[in-house]
């Protein structure tokens, strides 16, 4: 199989870009690994034997392809036609292992006997953690010691599959700090370890890498369209953006078709000025992060400022580099959402769809409030994952909106 | 002429270059500890430039750089503090610090600055070698100052020919598969790497840091190096108990053991 052409205004360049963003910031002491990945993760991946394991557990463990449901409720309540992707179906209930799956199989052929992970809301450590047990490889998995608290099942799931949870005490203890740690694992085991990074972000070739490995959700949505109104092209695609990996495999074999409409829904947190936000798009401004040159949220002697989100998936201060290309040309339109908002889509889903979403995954789906359609419009909102792992933020959500 | 060529020019053993992070203990004492390493003989100072998410480094000195922040450390607080030292000094100095840090000043404001105040050089690990060829290495030579780039046990040969040659100042030769900080002693295989370093007769001179922590792995990387580059250890001597310039002096002067004893 011959890997898609890169001739796209939208895809990496050689050196890693996209536009002005991406790239690789490295300390040389990657270099050699990620250098070793830029030359031949392409030949690696569309190599005929990878893509035919990576389809066959696509389709027999993780269960894709993943359903294109036409939501009739949803859609008589915003007055258009709202398809959802159900990336909620996979296995481990999220989108995060359709890159899991593809990594793992990159790391058997690299040779890695060891894999780490960073994780923020744990659903990229249990997807990492799931396809380490699958393939029988050591894993290690970073995690904010403050999410750890705050995501207490995901940290059990992870231990009951083997996985090792490193606790990261450094900085602000989440997201960014366990990221930092995965990398410094990396600095001091640069031979036996591959590091699984769980969204479009890092230095090249990694989200131009995920991103390839999520776009499966964009390749079954063409067909899954045709097959249901005709055509292969909705009038939008609407996705929540952390790090952006879910978004960008929604968007991916759109990106040149300027017809569709992208819609990236970060998380607004409090309100977007509120000071306890994480709407990188708005309050984000040129600088680098993990490796990657794109927007972030930083202090103007630039040091990285800790977002806030009530989802602990959305938290991060940055965005992939593809997504801050797609804002800065218009290309995609950023909407922000805050919690309130958020969790008042999770209701709204879950009692006229029977679907209970992920907290981010919600924010997608309160961007249909902020969005002009038409009536006649076909919207596909991806709906990245399942709220299982919320329970707990929503009872307590509950029971404090009772109090007041 | 800069400082640290002048340096190199007049010294080629035992050089010893101390890190410390700008602003820690206490804000103020960047002044102190610069002028105390002096008295202790100490060859070049490197600054670090307190940093949120210092990729490149180990647990402490992130904490250090945690606590300078905490402090209220910025880069004109620094450039300031520079600027004091300078009328007292003229010990060849070094910022250490993250390429965004440099992005988000305006790099050229950045290096000019630097250049005002009486920088010499500077390490930025995450800059990559194509960008500074491309946009600053024209820039550095026009104001004096140096720039030194990495060099790993993982740094193939080709590399290192290209990043001796862009490399102004001395090489930094990391010593290990590690960050900042660990402990681990010299390793056999790290000889080797040394040895072939070596054999390169490369133009510039060379530093090694990462696990350089006292009088031992100094000697030893003294002797395949011009001198090394001592970080981690000295940040956490600097939080230890009695006077600053104790804990300064104690420190160095069990580095520098050996030598003083030849003498």
């Amino acid at each position: 199989m011959i890997h898609p052409a890169t001739n796209s205004a939208y895809q990496v360049d050689d050196l890693g870009f996209y536009g002005e963003f991406g790239g690789s910031y490295i300390p040389e002491m990657l270099y050699h690994n990620v250098e070793y990945l830029r030359k031949n993760y392409l030949n690696i991946i569309y190599e005929d034997q990878f893509q035919k394991e990576f389809k066959d557990l696509l389709k027999n463990y993780v269960g894709r392809p993943t359903p294109l449901y036409f939501a009739k409720r949803l859609s008589s309540h915003f007055g258009t036609n709202i398809w959802l992707k159900r990336e909620d179906l996979n296995h481990t209930g999220a989108h995060k292992v359709n890159n899991t799956i593809g990594q793992i199989l990159l790391a058997q052929r690299l040779g890695k006997k060891r894999i780490i992970a960073e994780t923020g809301a744990g659903q990229h450590g249990v997807a990492t953690a799931t396809v380490c047990a699958l393939k029988g490889i050591e894993c290690i998995v970073y995690m904010g010691s403050v999410d750890i608290e705050r995501q207490a099942p995901n940290v059990s799931r992870m231990k009951m599959l083997g996985a090792k949870v490193i606790p990261a005490e450094s900085g602000s203890k989440t997201l960014k700090d366990a990221t930092n740690e995965a990398i410094r694992d990396w600095i001091n085991n640069p031979e036996d370890t591959h590091y699984i990074i769980g969204s479009v972000v890092g230095p090249h070739p990694y989200p131009d890498m995920v991103a390839r490995f999520q776009s499966v959700i964009s390749e079954e949505m063409k067909w899954q369209l045709k097959e249901q109104i005709g055509s292969e092209n909705p009038d939008a695609i609407i996705a929540c953006v952390g790090g952006g990996s879910n978004a960008a495999g929604a968007y991916y074999h759109y990106l040149d078709n300027e017809n569709v409409r992208l819609v990236a829904v970060e998380a607004a947190g409090l309100g977007i000025h509120s000071g306890e936000s994480a709407a990188t798009s708005v309050l984000g401004t040129k600088g680098i992060i993990h490796g990657s040159r794109t927007l972030l949220m930083q202090t103007e002697d630039g040091q990285i400022i800790e977002p806030y989100s009530l989802s602990a998936g959305l938290d991060y201060p940055g965005i992939g580099p593809l997504h801050s290309h797609l804002i800065q040309t218009g290309r995609a339109e950023a909407i922000s959402i805050t919690d309130d908002e958020a969790m008042d889509a999770v209701f709204l889903c879950s009692r006229k769809e029977g679907i209970i979403p992920a907290l981010e995954t919600a924010h997608a789906i309160a961007a249909l409030e902020k969005m002009i359609y038409k009536d006649s419009d076909h919207i596909v909102i991806n709906l990245s994952g399942r709220g299982d792992k919320d329970l707990g933020t929503f009872i307590k959500y509950i029971a404090d909106h009772e109090q007041d | 002429m800069n400082r640290i060529k002048s340096l190199f020019e007049r010294k080629h053993s035992n050089i010893l270059n101390v890190y410390f992070t700008a602003g820690y203990p206490n804000l103020e004492d960047t002044f102190e500890i610069a002028l105390g390493l002096e008295g202790c003989g100490v060859d070049i100072i490197e600054l670090g430039m307190p940093y949120s998410d210092p990729l490149a480094d180990g647990p402490t000195i992130q904490e250090s750089g945690s606590r300078a922040l905490k402090n209220g450390m910025t880069l004109d607080i620094l450039f300031t503090q520079i600027e004091k030292l300078r009328e007292q000094s003229e010990l060849p100095l070094i910022l250490m610090g993250y390429f965004n840090q440099v992005m988000q000043y305006g790099d050229k404001k950045f290096f000019e600055r630097c250049k005002a105040v009486g920088v010499d050089g500077l390490i930025l690990p995450d800059l990559p070698l194509h960008v500074f060829e491309r946009d600053y290495h024209q820039l550095f030579k026009e104001l004096e100052l140096t720039i030194s780039f990495l060099i790993t046990p993982q740094t193939p040969d080709s590399r290192i020919r290209k990043i001796d040659s862009l490399t102004t100042g001395f090489i930094y030769v990391v010593s290990s598969y590690a960050i900042t900080g660990a402990k681990k002693g010299i390793q056999p295989y790290q000889i080797d790497y040394f040895k072939r370093i070596n054999a390169m007769e490369l133009s510039n001179p060379k530093l090694i840091g990462f696990g350089i922590s006292d009088h031992k792995t100094f000697t030893i990387a003294c002797e395949y190096a011009e001198g090394a580059i001592i970080g981690s250890a000295f940040i956490k001597a600097l939080g230890g108990l009695g006077s600053l310039p104790e804990r300064i002096n104690a420190f160095i002067s069990n580095i520098k053991m050996k030598e003083e004893i030849n003498s």
